[in-house]
């Protein structure tokens, strides 16, 4: 280990001090490729705080024009997986060494939404190494967790800052972080804070208490809108392969193989997979609690059927019956498979549960492709006879 | 707003009246009310609204809470990419769902 407070060996003097130790083990921050990204959002740090002998980076709690970008960006579901901060502690405020310390995730939208939320306070902002990940998420995974919390404490020798031992833990850490064992192994005493950002500052002036709805997690229309942009792009990789299959399938009959009558099909085959699209990642999640049943991957087929008799009606479907079925059929199925996707963007699913799904509805979708692809080559027979 | 819930059959969760020394640690950190404080014991009021998530379980200190999944929530990408790769669920860094965003 290198010497507390030592500058980044990296060579760019630049840099301020940092206060972390770091482990042999551990890259230097500023020369990795991954943190080429980190160091052009660097912008949110507007000064130092002098804690004790170290230089603790002072963070803004404005969002600016950048930080918007990065939200549109990730929602999208572009650079994803690379969108961090440093770990490590940050001033927000002038905090002394009576001031709370919070502790959040390294994900960068985690990141802004907290420091957001934090604007005319003075407290100490602890960022856990959650590989880019959300507090819930990584909590899950065990990166937001009590090794990685007191290996962090460690690390930022935050005993030698403040006074207290208290840590304000966002309440959905809770599945990773055990309260009890952060004492043990740290003598620190968690507290745990509201479900989302908006509710610290409620929390604090309140004297650590949290009413029952700072405790509930929620899942409301706008939660659901948001999340529907990075499954739009995501599921795309579903759409070309099954335009390709669908449109060499649709050459095929009697006498052989029509090239002509598969380039014919393409506008309805086109309107089938947006619809079963459209349906499956869009509107499911958006009227997910209107759906009838719990079961996603029923809300989706019957959110594709109900989309196709919209089709049907506005006579932008088949040319006859059983084209008009194989669509139904085709866009539920499609629609819930992509559904049944959407469980774990939710905040309620459990992974049983979740499995008794799969396994009643992956047979069920398909088999209704097969019987959808079965009539369409009813139907060729019916045309071409 | 109206409360979203999912299968409640499944769930595995067992409060071991036993070992609990009422001290409220699960009240506190689950994210779905599942248990409540009535009479100053833990009872478990919400069952239909468990997810699984393992927060209780982890900040047990009495190890009174057992559940049989592991930490963290349900999901068919996960999953389906899980089976592609041989393991049970794969919510990994490359993983590019919506889940973990």
């Amino acid at each position: 280990m290198e010497a507390i407070g030592q500058k980044c060996g990296c060579g760019n003097s630049n840099q301020p001090v940092r206060l972390e130790l770091r482990t042999t083990e551990e890259k230097c921050p500023w020369i990795t490729n991954e943190n080429v990204e980190a160091k052009s959002t660097k912008h949110f740090i507007i000064g130092h705080i002098q804690a004790s002998e170290w230089q603790v980076p002072q963070i803004s709690t404005k969002l600016i024009w950048r930080d918007y970008l990065g939200v549109l960006m990730v929602r999208w579901g572009f650079k994803r997986n690379n969108y961090r901060v440093d770990p490590g502690l940050y001033a927000v405020g002038s905090p002394n060494e009576y001031s709370d310390v919070l502790v959040t995730a390294n994900y960068k939208l985690t990141f802004d939404i907290v420091r957001k939320n934090l604007g005319g306070m003075n407290v100490w902002l602890l960022v856990l190494d959650t590989k880019g990940v959300n507090v819930w998420c990584a909590a899950g995974k065990g990166t937001f967790g009590t090794n990685e919390l007191v290996r962090r404490i460690q690390l930022t020798s935050l005993e030698k800052i403040i006074i207290h031992r208290r840590l304000i833990i966002p309440q959905l850490g809770a599945t990773g972080v055990a309260a009890h064992r952060v004492k043990q192994q740290s003598g620190f005493t968690v507290i745990y804070g509201p479900v989302r950002a908006s509710g610290i500052r409620l929390f604090i002036e309140s004297g650590y208490k949290t009413t029952k709805q700072m405790r509930l997690v929620s899942f409301s229309i706008y939660d659901r809108f948001k999340l529907i942009f990075n499954d739009i792009r995501y599921d795309l990789r579903y759409l070309l392969p099954l335009f390709i299959i669908l449109a060499f399938y649709s050459g095929i009959h009697l006498q052989g193989y029509s090239v002509v009558q598969a380039f014919s099909r393409i506008p309805i085959l086109t309107i089938i997979l947006l619809a079963g699209y459209v349906s499956g990642v869009v509107l499911t999640p958006l009227f997910l609690p209107y759906i009838p049943t719990r079961n996603f991957s029923f809300k989706g087929f019957m959110m594709g059927s109900i989309v196709s008799i919209f089709l049907i009606i506005g006579d932008l479907f088949g040319n006859n019956t059983i084209e008009n079925v194989a669509g139904i059929f085709f866009v539920s199925s499609f629609s819930s498979f992509l559904a049944m996707n959407f469980t774990g963007a939710t905040t309620f699913t459990s992974l049983a549960g979740v499995k008794k799904e799969m396994r009643i509805a992956i047979p069920m979708q398909i088999a209704s492709v097969f019987i959808a692809f079965v009539l369409m080559i009813i139907d060729t027979l019916i045309i071409s006879g | 707003m109206q409360r979203l819930r999912y299968f409640s059959e499944v769930i595995t969760l067992e409060l071991d009246e036993a070992k609990c020394n009422h001290c409220g640690m699960c009240v506190r950190v689950c994210p779905h009310q599942v248990f409540e404080i009535i009479d100053k014991k833990v009872r478990i009021i919400g069952r239909d609204f468990c997810m699984e998530c393992g927060a209780c379980r982890m900040n047990c200190p009495q190890g009174a809470i057992s559940l049989d999944a592991g930490n963290g929530c349900g999901c068919a990408a996960g999953i389906i990419e899980g089976a592609f790769k041989g393991k049970d669920v794969s919510c990994s860094e490359s993983s590019k769902s919506v889940c973990c965003n």
